[in-house]
């Protein structure tokens, strides 16, 4: 139970500020949501300078490249990144989160060979195929078929919400190769090159405006079954390797970033006058805003314990679905309280009196997607009542 | 840095529980309630005899030297058993007051640092030997004796028998202002502790009646909405446990973080914990849950207690609207 970083942590966290000192400002401010040739560029190319200057895959193994840090380096890299306000990993989250360790548990050699090293340069983009527009909790039911013809799967099938598709050169896809098994049993866990033929990808609009998620429509595209990853058959077991590090220390940076947003509320209650004193002197608002840095300072410290706890196993455990659940559920309701600092601002999603309503209306609308993706709230009890508590499970 | 517990931390708290198991089980508390003062002086000595008063002492003078951190892990479990008495005032008073770590004196104690100092509870009058007021100024020594002080005839917790007084006597200045404000966030953190114990053994309690009681042909754990209201009740244990071993890990060392910010959000985080997982065990035994039989009330009840100690959640939250935007 200590939290003393070492002088060692001491010398990286100074070694890491001075570099992001530097470089943050030089990288310049994020693309438009729609301009997605700018916001590639903005985001691999930070990923390629991450790499250069050795702060890239901070909990990778150094035989993939990445840096191996300690778990309190870790630690200092979360803290830091966030108060440099960096980019954030953008379309590079898959491949780095969750796509790039799953191949290094999982993958082949050649597998891992072909593909980390790229992952980790921001040379490679990938997207998720897991959700369908009949399997989307029940993840397990997805039908996407993929039959044997020579040395290639034939695939055809229907992926849903599928971030990043329209810029991605490769897709962590979820088949069916076996409709008789039952549900579970007969998945496999693909590398989908997105270049194909018969890949078709149809962007949604999100209620953001953006769109950051597609309908991938795939007619008989031929997937090597070198491709494969894990046994035929056993996609399941490797899939749960996948969402356990999407669940993880994913969001790390993000929540200690809260921290900063709610002192910026604050500093914005104080600037905003109501009737004939500011914001801030209601103390309505401020025993809230207390409540939540009581909620805030929780969740870095129970990332402190699931970070220590994983950092044995390399892969995050199910407390990690305790961390999303508090965290899914504090953001969505600093960023309400926020929305009501801010008034009639709201009204607008462009800059009005230098107010920071531009920002909070992002922040909150999209606040709305953490508690549905990722393994929605619900499911996030489900797993904690079944196999934590060790209560039966739904049928 | 490594927050998990260390291998000697496990043993201890590990040691506690055998202890609060043999000694303050349901049973033993039932039979504590009728007695006077709802205390057992032989219980207190064997308390003491697990060295949870002298625990922080220096070894030359009895104790076991551990840190806070470790303080906390204890009072996780003695809040666990919801162990009754003034434990957190016995445990600070060691070392100062003599025969405390020992047992032979049974220290209660009046934290004056809140904003409410008008109505006067005090706690457990009958079974101690010296009360102590803890003021923004230092603290004080009284003779428990000298308090006209009048017995309240049903004390909401029936573990913490109370007193109303109307004035206290003149005490005799024994530790100064810095001493004062140790102990406000020693003991803040040991409070934030037992509630955390609280969080745990309401939501196990739930979690083993569910698994048990029937109802529409299967056990009602099986049902969505009942795994649900737990699920959550978990959630919050672990925030609450994050917060609290946070809260000893910075009376120890200081240097890594702010030690106001830390004990406030310690006492908010496990006291909402406490107090909606206490609720939930209640709801989820249902009719049983509202009898007395059931020890569910117990534990919400003794929430309600510590609530009131050491400052509310809205104190707390209210000094950290304060703190928000330093650095931690
Ligand atoms: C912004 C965003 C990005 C995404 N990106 C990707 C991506 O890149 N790749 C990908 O594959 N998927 C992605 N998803 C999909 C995401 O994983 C699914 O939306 C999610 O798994 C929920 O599935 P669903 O949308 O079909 O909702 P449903 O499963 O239909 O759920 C609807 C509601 O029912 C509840 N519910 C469902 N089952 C149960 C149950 N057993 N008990 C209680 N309640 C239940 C849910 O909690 C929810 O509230 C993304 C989603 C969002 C919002």
């Amino acid at each position: 139970m200590d939290l003393r970083y070492s002088k060692s942590d001491e010398e990286f966290r100074v070694e890491l500020r001075g570099w992001l000192e530097q470089e943050v400002p030089k990288h310049g401010v994020s693309p438009d949501q729609n301009d997605w040739e700018g916001r590639v560029e903005y985001d691999t190319s930070w990923q390629r300078k991450l790499f250069d200057a050795g702060f890239a895959g901070i909990n990778w193994p150094k035989e993939f490249g990445g840096r191996e840090a300690s778990v309190s380096e870790q630690l200092v890299y979360y803290e830091e990144y966030a108060r440099a306000r960096a980019p954030y990993v953008g379309v590079n989250f898959v491949g780095l989160l969750h796509g790039g360790p799953t191949l290094m548990v999982e993958g082949s050699d050649e597998q891992r060979a072909a593909h980390i090293p790229k992952i980790i340069r921001g040379e490679e983009v990938w997207c998720q195929g897991f959700s369908e527009p009949t399997a989307g909790s029940d993840l397990a039911a997805l039908k996407t078929r993929a039959e044997r013809d020579g040395d290639d799967y034939v695939v055809n099938g229907h992926k849903i919400w599928t971030s990043y598709a329209q810029v991605s050169q490769f897709c962590e896809l979820l088949v069916r190769t076996d409709p008789d098994a039952k549900k579970h049993g007969g998945i496999s866990w693909l590398v989908m090159p997105m270049d194909l033929p018969g890949i078709e990808i149809r962007p949604l609009p999100t209620l953001q405006g953006d769109s950051d998620f597609s309908e991938v429509f795939l007619e008989d595209v031929r997937v090597p079954i070198a491709n494969r990853v894990g046994k035929e058959n056993d996609g399941w077991r490797v899939t749960n390797v996948t969402l356990r590090f999407e669940r993880g220390t994913a969001f790390a940076s993000e929540m200690y970033r809260l921290q900063e947003r709610l002192a910026q509320l604050k500093q914005v209650a104080k600037s905003i006058t109501r009737w004939d004193a500011s914001a801030w002197e209601d103390k309505a608002l401020r025993r809230e805003v207390g409540h939540f840095q009581a909620e805030l300072d929780s969740l870095w410290s129970m990332v402190k314990l699931s970070v220590a706890q994983s950092g044995e196993t390399g892969v995050p455990g199910l407390g990690a679905s305790a961390v999303k659940l508090y965290y899914t559920e504090l953001t969505q309701k600093v960023l309400e309280v926020y929305m009501r600092v801010i008034g009639r601002a709201a009204l607008a999603r462009v800059t009005i009196d230098d107010l920071p309503n531009e920002e909070v209306l992002d922040k909150a609308l999209n606040s709305l997607s953490l508690s549905i993706a990722a393994g929605s709230s619900q499911i996030q009890r489900n797993i904690i009542s079944e196999r934590i508590l060790g209560f039966p499970k739904d049928r | 840095m490594d927050f998990r517990l260390s291998e000697d931390q496990e043993a201890l708290k590990q040691g506690i529980r055998s202890f609060c198991e043999g000694r303050i089980s349901i049973d033993q508390l039932r039979e504590l309630e009728s007695k006077p003062g709802a205390f057992d002086r032989a219980l207190w000595g064997e308390i003491a005899e697990m060295g949870i008063f002298g625990l922080r002492l220096p070894e030359d003078r009895g104790g076991v030297e551990l840190n806070v951190a470790d303080a906390v892990l204890v009072f996780e479990e003695l809040g666990r058993a919801i162990a009754p008495g003034p434990l957190i005032w016995t445990h600070l008073a060691a070392g100062l007051v003599e025969g405390a770590d020992l047992g032979d004196t049974v220290v209660g104690g009046l934290d004056m640092t809140g904003p409410s100092t008008e109505l006067i509870m005090l706690e457990h009058l009958e079974s101690i030997d010296t009360l102590l007021l803890l003021k923004p100024d230092g603290i004080e020594r009284i003779d428990p004796k000298a308090i006209d002080a009048t017995p309240v005839e049903i004390p909401l917790d029936p573990f913490t028998p109370v007193h109303h007084a109307k004035s206290l006597p003149a005490g005799e200045r024994i530790a100064d202002a810095e001493t004062a404000k140790e102990w406000r966030l020693v003991g803040t953190a040991l409070a934030s502790a037992q509630l955390l114990g609280i969080a745990e053994s309401t939501l196990e309690a739930a979690t083993d009646y569910a698994k048990k009681r029937e109802q529409f042909g299967r056990i009602i754990g099986s049902f969505q909405a009942i795994k649900h209201i737990l699920a959550d009740c978990f959630v919050r244990q672990e925030a609450a446990r994050a917060a609290a071993y946070a809260a000893g890990a910075t009376l120890d060392y200081p240097e890594v973080g702010n030690v106001e910010r830390a004990v406030s959000a310690a006492k908010v985080v496990a006291g909402d914990a406490a107090m909606k997982n206490a609720r939930a065990s209640i709801q989820v035994h249902g009719g049983m849950g509202y009898t007395w039989e059931v020890p569910a009330h117990y534990f919400l009840k003794r929430v309600w207690v510590l609530e009131n100690v050491f400052g509310t959640i809205d104190e707390h939250s209210d000094q950290l609207a304060e703190l928000v935007g330093a650095t931690a």
